[in-house]
């Protein structure tokens, strides 16, 4: 009864020598540690390839990317792996997870030399300047202006718009429990609100409010503008979405709603425990270079920090960024997104 | 004493694969739940149980689940007739397609299917969309396949003289098939019927998306507590309900499953062409035809449509990264990188799968030997029975250091998804070598037969199609799993539901389209490759 075994064992290790090229690859590149970068990162995370053969020239480093799940599961994987931590240097966690992270000790402080106007994204309440803003973007409610103005609707405007009856059954938003600009519109509607944010979402829900698992199935499936042509003209997105739907006469057929947006900012730090903090830490720098600030639009939907990069065409003229966003301090988050959400899945699952 | 040293030795290379990659990590998120601070505290786990929304989660989980098996054996099982007992024309490319929504990612099918349903859609007025119904027809959708290909396996090697006998003697086909054929199919069936459960139970993007949020099940709340709230003292207490559960399973299904002579054909007739009698059959598969049709016709029209007109231009650019460099390779680098991890996968969970399938069939000769094949044939269902992204964590907080570094190796994407599929090759398998009579075994022992030419004259021609449908079926999983795979994937090499993933969270129509397109060149890539494992088929099984 030996002998299929062994026959099994033999046929594997045959085939698993064919599959060891791609492992020698790999193993070159963890002999030279020292040399080597490790970016752990969440899976929206894109920068040109040129940048980055440009980076690994400048510095002599090799760069490795590791990216997957969304900002909630990277916050939560470096937590979990503090002690032997996955790579180098992170990049990704927002502030609205940037409290866990720096509460479980994740970061090892490092003061990057900021561009201008970097420092307004500066976190709240960390100290060690352990988290360095790269990039930010405002989550808000977009409609779909062709929509409003072919049925003689006027648009509305503000949070209390949405509820009345004349948006009846008009907005789709992404749930807060399943994604992240879903989140950050409960927190829009904390900030707003208060202790009478259910209240708030009561009202949506009675006015038909739809809600989907993440940002494609509103926009793409049920956004009218979206690539499915669905049926609502209101939809929770970004206040750059507008730079992406331009239509053939060169005017944007979509527009953010300003007084109903909450600021999403990301940042990167070097890991604590990194094996190689140097260039762990000429990572972050490298990202705050004018040449990835500009590149940040184009290639992760985001604006810069830096106030000085010129941002695409499309972007200047249609993807307008409000003043005042609403905000909600990353400790408060921290506390009660627990408390919240279970409210809130409460309250939209009835 | 002989006879347990063989089973533990056969047992070994399986047994050590299940403990580094599925019982350590599992265990290690398990453990990060009950020892809080350093202290072990299983009194806070236990108290999560007692929480009403637990109880919704739980029961939503179980009724789900069965309804969506209930649905996919009624459809199944009549369709099997017809696609495996029947001939006509088409018939190898309708098995093909059938086959499909298997391998097709959750976000895409998620997105098809409300593009049916929902508001705007051309079934709209069903009023279908965010309902607990429209989630029961999205888990019959992705598991009638398997149904269907495990059981017409199990009917195609079945001997159909006792039907015609007892047809001969008179008995209606309604009598035939209840007091005949049924009986004989039972252990396929509920085989099946016990994979599709666990598969519906554990369901995550039909769930959420087709749901609109209003449904929670065991899995998403696990990947809400993990992912999002780092709540792991609930996540473990419902890992833990999860496993009981598949226990409890197990032991239901394995009593099911025995039949009094389980003997199966050595050779198949030719199957006679379709007629009037089989109505009831023809009825399953046109609906199942319809159920799995519809959702990927509207992916096919969706990928045509370019701006307002129709074209070919989101096929044409699956060979780029995208608008605005989307992705880091081209979709078609994609699909390369998928099939090779798919091969892979196969000779992975095929190996294992045979090993494991030896081990539980053997006809067991004392109370303790039948108990640990009991035990071993339940361990190798559990990987199905555990979210993945339980797993997944579990990888990274386990298998980080020397000898078992595997953080960052290629090979884990492959080996996870062999563990996903290991339950279905096992279960495709296991109904045909426990039909082998043992005596066949033992003649050809006594005629001088070694164990390996044994293996070879008894078993293997029985298990010849089984096989060829658990490669089919390994293969598919792999091109289609993106639960596990998502999380351990290089962004170097991201397989093609990745992709598609990644192409339809990025604004643009461009992406969309794209996103589209890519769905359906994974669906017709794995219609082919069914196609061309059914064509692999020997003709004359006797030639052993």
């Amino acid at each position: 009864m030996l002998a299929p075994t062994l026959a099994v064992v033999l046929a594997a290790s045959a085939c698993s020598l064919v599959g060891g090229d791609d492992e020698s690859g790999n193993g070159s590149a963890s002999g030279e540690a020292s040399k080597r970068v490790v970016l752990v990162t969440h899976e929206s995370f894109v920068l040109p390839k040129e940048l980055q053969k440009q980076f690994e020239k400048d510095t002599g480093y090799e760069l490795e990317t590791r990216a997957s799940g969304d900002a909630g599961a990277l916050t939560n994987k470096l937590v979990l792996t503090k002690d032997n931590p996955l790579g180098d240097v992170a990049f990704g966690v927002d502030n609205t997870f940037a409290s866990r992270a720096l509460d479980e000790g994740v970061f090892a402080p490092y003061t990057a030399k900021l561009p201008e106007g970097a420092d307004q994204y500066l976190l709240e309440g960390d100290d060690d300047q352990a988290l360095t803003p790269i990039d930010n973007a405002n989550v808000c409610v977009n409609i779909d202006d062709t929509w409003f103005a072919d049925k003689g609707v006027a648009p509305p405007k503000t949070l209390d718009d949405l509820y009345k009856p004349a948006y009846r059954d008009l907005f789709v938003a992404s749930g807060a429990a399943t994604s992240s600009p879903g989140m950050a519109f409960l927190l829009t509607t904390v900030a707003a609100y208060g202790a009478k944010w259910p209240d708030y979402w009561e009202r949506l829900m009675r006015n038909g409010l739809k809600l989907t698992d993440g940002w494609s199935d509103a926009y793409q499936v049920d956004f009218t503008q979206g690539g499915g042509k669905g049926d609502r003209p209101i939809v929770l997105s970004y206040d750059s979405s507008p730079a992406f739907t331009i239509a053939d006469d060169g005017t944007s057929t979509t527009s953010a709603l300003l007084d109903t947006c909450f600021r999403q900012v990301e940042y990167a730090g070097v890991l604590d425990g990194a094996e190689n903090p140097d260039g762990a830490k000429a990572l972050v720098d490298f990202l705050l270079t004018p040449e990835v600030q500009a590149a940040l639009p184009d290639s992760m939907y985001v604006f810069p920090v830096d106030s000085s990069v010129k941002l695409p065409a499309d972007w200047a003229k249609f993807a307008k960024q409000p003043a005042d966003p609403f905000a909600v301090a990353p400790a408060d988050i921290a506390e009660h997104r627990d408390e919240w959400l279970r409210v809130w899945s409460d309250i939209t699952s009835r | 004493m002989k006879r347990i040293l063989t089973l533990v030795g056969l047992a070994a290379v399986p047994l050590a694969v299940l403990g580094v990659f599925f019982v350590l990590p599992v265990s290690g998120m398990l453990s990060e739940g009950f020892w809080v601070d350093g202290h072990f505290d299983p009194a806070a786990v236990a108290e999560v149980l007692t929480r009403p929304r637990t109880l919704r989660v739980v029961w939503f989980t179980v009724w789900s689940a069965l309804a969506g098996t209930t649905v996919a054996v009624l459809l199944g099982v009549p369709a099997a007739h017809l696609l495996h007992r029947r001939r006509f024309r088409g018939r190898a490319v309708l098995r093909a397609l059938l086959l499909v929504p298997f391998v097709l990612p959750t976000v895409v099918v998620g997105v098809a299917f409300r593009e049916l349903i929902g508001e705007a859609g051309p079934l709209g007025f069903l009023g279908f969309d965010g309902s607990a119904g429209a989630i029961i027809a999205g888990l019959a959708f992705f598991n009638v396949a398997v149904v269907i290909r495990a059981v017409g396996a199990a009917w195609e090697s079945l001997d159909p003289r006792p039907a015609e006998a007892a047809a001969a003697l008179g008995a209606s086909p309604a009598h035939v098939f209840r007091t005949v054929t049924l009986p004989a199919l039972r252990p396929a069936i509920v085989s099946a019927a016990s994979v599709v459960f666990l598969f519906c139970a554990t369901a995550f993007g039909v769930v959420l998306t087709l749901g609109g949020l209003r449904y929670s099940s065991v899995e998403t709340e696990i990947y809400l507590l993990t992912t999002n709230l780092l709540d792991l003292q609930a996540a473990a207490a419902l890992s833990i309900v999860q496993l009981l559960a598949i226990a409890a399973l197990l032991v239901v299904t394995s009593r099911l499953r025995a039949v009094a002579d389980p003997s199966l054909a050595r050779t198949t007739a030719r199957p006679p062409r379709v007629s009037r009698g089989d109505w009831p059959s023809l009825l399953a598969t046109l609906l199942v035809t319809v159920l799995v049709g519809l959702p990927i016709a509207a992916l096919v029209v969706g990928s045509l449509q370019v701006g307002d007109g129709w074209g070919l231009g989101n096929y044409r650019a699956l060979t780029t990264e995208g608008s605005r460099q989307a992705l880091l390779v081209p979709v078609t680098d994609a699909l390369v990188i998928s099939l090779r991890t798919a091969v892979d996968a196969t000779w992975m969970s095929l190996s294992l799968g045979v090993l494991v399938a030896i081990v539980v069939t053997r006809r067991s000769h004392s109370r303790a030997e039948r108990r640990t094949r009991g035990a071993l044939d339940g361990l190798f269902m559990l990987p199905l029975g555990v979210s993945a992204v339980t797993l997944g964590f579990g990888f990274l907080i386990t298998l980080d250091e020397p000898p078992l570094d595997f953080r960052d190796s290629l090979l884990l994407v492959p080996i996870a998804q062999a563990l996903v599929a290991l339950p279905l090759v096992v279960r495709t398998l296991a109904p045909a070598l426990g039909g082998v009579d043992d005596r066949q075994r033992q003649a050809a022992a006594s005629l001088g037969a070694g164990p390996l030419r044994t293996f070879v004259t008894v078993d293997l021609p029985i298990m010849w199609k089984p096989l060829l449908a658990a490669a089919g079926f390994a293969f598919a999983v792999s091109l289609g799993e993106f639960g596990a795979t998502s999380f351990l994937a290089r962004d170097e090499t991201p397989t093609m539901p990745i992709v598609i993933f990644h192409l339809i969270g990025h604004p643009g129509a461009m992406n969309y389209g794209m996103a589209l397109a890519a769905s359906v060149v994974l669906a017709a890539t794995t219609a082919v490759v069914m196609l061309a494992v059914e064509r692999l088929r020997v003709p004359s099984l006797g030639a052993f």
